[in-house]
């Protein structure tokens, strides 16, 4: 099957059930995608489908085919960094970093729906977890790369 | 030298041709005689980068950045030209620990190594000015050093580190060396952002899970769900011929599936028919362990920790004596990156690629686990996802390498599944203690009685003698306990029971500052006192800091100041991993037990904030991890399984319901304490006094859930 991972074109001999995930990971070796929990509930395997927040553990390659997928490694737009990716170094939110590509991945798929959202639309759209607790600086940051300006 | 070692040498070597190190020698170790001009914390290149080693692991703690600052300060770098490198355990081992110790578990970090790296720095920024001084012929004592330049003012003359590296290398090591007085800091101190970021936020970074190498294959592994059972059989007729499963093997201890592609191995260990020989504790449940840890209240002849006056005695004597007992559960720390480990045994070869906390443990059980040499064994450094105390023990290196062992010659990488790490923690001890304290007629407290029945970390984990058969973390912050009571028994019964204890982020302080701190304000509200008033009461002149952290916070978070209708608050303070620390809490509560947080206001002093954004960050984290467990997090036992698998039963917050958090830093200098773990501790009992205040009801175990309240964004 085809796949499209940031911006280039992949030919994949695998199970139409291996997740994406493992497809990613294991067979092309993109490691952005993070493995947290295998059942949808951390979000740490978060990639942009078509511009949607997927769960790449739980979501069959075979659905993502012949489609366009974005890991945290093709956010940036060659050295230009997306502005969620600024703000978050701006405000120095990570801390282990697992999940963070997962986060930002979710907050870049909130701001492309919600160009400016508040508080209510983050509580909603940022369900991953974060074992260190980076959450209070998260949304600091999404506010901040709003006004930026150059969330799109 | 190793091919691979030989190609890190000539990497250095040849991106820096007029690289030298300013060698520095820790008392007792000398450097390797094939790399002379490989130092062991500082590298300057000939166009000025600095290179600063850390020994430790980063998992987000933030000390990759903080450590190399101490090294800088001292060195008068430019900070934006140092580029921080790891060093490698099997470096370490090579140069007699010049390095010293590695493990980053008990915030310790900055706290025991900020003397030998200051003087790390101090040293070679002294024989960077001898180099000048020679070479201009002046005395050093007129030369300064500032910023990677040194200078002499009277001839105008300045060098920079670059150009000074080469001739300093080989100025005699300066044997005493002053260090900077913390006024005149200019690196430490100043919030500086983390060096590791950048390739976070990209997906650059390599965790232990990224590793990858040539014909590696994966594995999925699964030990018996009773804690010590083994193997009895095993059939893998039903996946051995399954699409890229390369083999099943039988550990004895565990059953691996080896394939080509991790969800392949996973997939097929579920089908894998395992027979489990679970030993004499298939049976084993909570309610068993608790009536076990129960006894141990009452039982005669306790470990004895702290004995002041005579306790026993004056409760005898007491007008009124107030009893109670606490509880804290068994605790997963589920890591966001489960246990992974990469071994590839060549030979009598072996390299390793862990998401350890420990780099020099992971080395020696390694080797010992392959039968080979330590000499033989490399452990090269990837960043943590996450640690929490998890990863400071090998148990998933022993498997990784185990595989290896079975597959010789191909890169192995082991990776457990998210339900095999919460079904086979070393989880925070539980603990069952009973306060008991006498009162006088005039309501104050005379003597106090605290009884711990608990598992040792320290006799079952880290197998080490108890000293006076007491464990230290079992009786954190009881056996030293600032309070001002002249008849002060604490003592302990260990409970052994046949599930394994680890370390969890903040210990033994994660559970007693919550069982202290609570009876506390019981005895408060006995003698009829306001909370403060009556710690400050009740601590000694002498306990400056618990006064002056407890005082601090209080005052940030306008204790005593009205508050609005339902709304109460909780404070506490102790003192853990060498900083002190304070919280106080205000929560409002629903008739159907819905808490809602209005404000956390957390405190601590480090003695010194060496990257204070970085502090504050922990403390920020501090309370989403404090906060989790407080609510939901408990693991118990059937059947003698762990009963939660994964993160839809064994509960985390999530950003929705991040209550407000107002950090405070307060450092008074003198001494140095840590700031990863401490300021989870005041938490705990900050939260549950002013939950209790709310209730009207005590609060005395945890977590919060069994008490019927659930956590609501205020």
């Amino acid at each position: 099957m085809k796949l499209k991972v940031n911006g280039k074109n992949h030919e994949l001999d695998v199970e139409a059930e291996m997740p994406l995930l493992w497809a990613l990971r294991d067979e092309l070796d993109i490691k952005g995608p993070k493995f947290g929990c295998g059942i949808a509930q951390c979000g740490a395997c978060t990639v942009l489908l078509n511009g949607e927040a997927v769960r790449s553990c739980s979501y069959p390659v075979s659905a993502a085919a012949n489609q366009s997928v974005t890991t945290i490694e093709g956010l940036a737009k060659g050295d230009k960094l997306h502005a969620l990716q600024q703000a978050w170094i701006d405000h120095q939110v990570p801390q282990c970093g697992y999940c963070q590509g997962g986060q930002i991945l979710t907050a870049a798929a909130l701001l492309k729906k919600k160009p400016r959202p508040t508080d209510q639309d983050i509580d909603a759209a940022m369900g991953n977890i974060c074992r260190c607790g980076t959450y209070a600086r998260m949304r600091d940051a999404i506010h901040a790369a709003v006004k930026s300006g150059a969330a799109q | 030298m190793s091919q691979l070692d030989r190609r890190h040498f000539l990497k250095i070597t040849a991106s820096a041709a007029a690289s030298f190190s300013l060698g520095f020698y820790l008392p007792d170790t000398a450097l390797a005689a094939d790399a002379p001009q490989l130092n062991a914390w500082i590298d300057i290149q000939a166009d000025d980068t600095i290179v600063i080693r850390y020994a430790r692991a980063e998992m987000g703690q933030g000390s990759k950045t903080s450590a190399p600052m101490l090294v800088a300060e001292e060195l008068e770098a430019d900070w934006k030209k140092v580029r921080v490198e790891y060093a490698t355990a099997h470096d370490n081992l090579r140069t007699n620990r010049a390095y010293g110790d590695m493990a980053s578990v008990g915030s310790r970090t900055i706290r025991f190594s900020q003397e030998y790296l200051r003087k790390a720095g101090a040293t070679a920024r002294e024989m960077l000015i001898a180099a000048a001084a020679q070479q201009w012929g002046v005395p050093a004592s007129e030369c300064k050093a500032k910023l990677g330049v040194v200078s002499h003012s009277a001839s105008k003359k300045s060098l920079s580190y670059g150009k000074l590296a080469a001739a300093a290398a080989q100025m005699p090591q300066p044997k005493d060396v002053a260090l900077k007085d913390p006024k005149n800091w200019t690196i430490v101190g100043k919030p500086l952002p983390r060096v590791d970021i950048p390739d976070i936020v990209t997906g650059r970074i390599r965790y232990g899970i990224d590793t990858q190498l040539p014909g590696m294959l994966h594995a999925a592994v699964a030990a018996c769900p009773v804690f010590n059972g083994t193997v009895k059989s095993m059939d893998a007729s039903k996946v051995q011929n399954r699409r890229g499963i390369v083999q099943v093997l039988n550990l004895g201890e565990f059953v691996a599936v080896v394939a080509d592609n991790w969800w392949r191995a996973k997939e097929a260990l579920r089908e894998v028919a395992i027979e489990w020989d679970v030993g004499s504790n298939g049976s084993l449940n909570s309610t068993q362990l608790m009536a076990q840890f129960k006894a141990g209240l009452t039982q005669e002849n306790a470990s004895i920790a702290r004995n002041d006056g005579d306790t026993l005695n004056a409760l005898k004597q007491a007008t009124t004596v107030i009893e109670a007992d606490y509880f804290t559960p068994y605790l997963a720390h589920t890591t966001m990156e489960p246990m992974v480990c990469t071994a590839w045994l060549q030979g009598d070869a072996l390299q390793v690629w862990s998401s350890t906390q420990n780099a020099e443990a992971t080395l020696s059980v390694a080797a010992q686990t392959a039968g080979v040499a330590p000499a033989n064994v490399k452990v090269h450094p990837v960043q943590l996802g996450g640690g929490l105390g998890r990863k400071g023990s090998q148990d998933f290196t022993r498997q990784a390498v185990m595989i290896a062992k079975a597959l010789p010659g191909k890169p192995i990488k082991m990776l457990w599944s998210r339900e095999e790490d919460v079904q086979h923690d070393q989880y925070r001890p539980a603990s069952l203690v009973r306060m008991t304290a006498g009162l006088d007629a005039n309501k104050k407290v005379q003597a106090l009685h605290i009884r711990v029945a608990a598992p040792s970390l320290f006799a079952s984990l880290l197998n080490l003698p108890l000293q006076n058969g007491v464990d230290p973390q079992a009786v954190a912050c009881f056996k030293d306990h600032p309070y001002d009571i002249a008849n002060s028994l604490v003592d302990y019964v260990k409970q052994d029971t046949n599930v394994p204890v680890g370390f969890w982020r903040t210990v033994g302080h994660s559970q007693n500052p919550f069982v202290r701190e609570c009876f506390i304000d019981e005895l408060a509200l006995a003698a009829g006192k306001d909370p403060l008033d009556y710690r400050l009461s009740l601590l000694p002149e002498k306990a400056t800091r618990d006064r002056a952290i407890l005082q601090t916070v209080a005052k940030a978070a306008n204790w005593g100041a009205a508050l609005p209708s339902g709304v109460f608050r909780g404070i506490a303070e102790t003192e853990g991993y060498g900083s002190w620390t304070a919280c106080v809490c205000e929560v409002s509560i629903s008739s159907k037990g819905e808490v809602k947080i209005h404000r956390i206001v957390v405190g601590i002093d480090p003695g010194y904030a060496v990257n204070p954004n970085n502090i504050q960050a922990q403390m920020q984290g501090s309370m989403v991890h404090g906060l989790s467990a407080i609510f939901w997090g408990e693991n118990t036992l059937k059947d003698g399984r762990i009963e939660q698998s994964n993160f839809h039963d064994y509960r985390m917050m999530r950003l929705n319901e991040m209550p407000k958090v107002e950090t405070v830093i307060a450092p008074t200098g003198g001494f140095w304490g840590g700031v990863g773990e401490p300021t989870q501790a005041p938490l705990a009992p900050a939260l549950a006094n002013a939950i209790s205040a709310a209730l009207g009801k005590r609060i005395r175990s945890l977590p919060l859930k069994n008490h019927g309240l659930s956590l609501v964004k205020a």
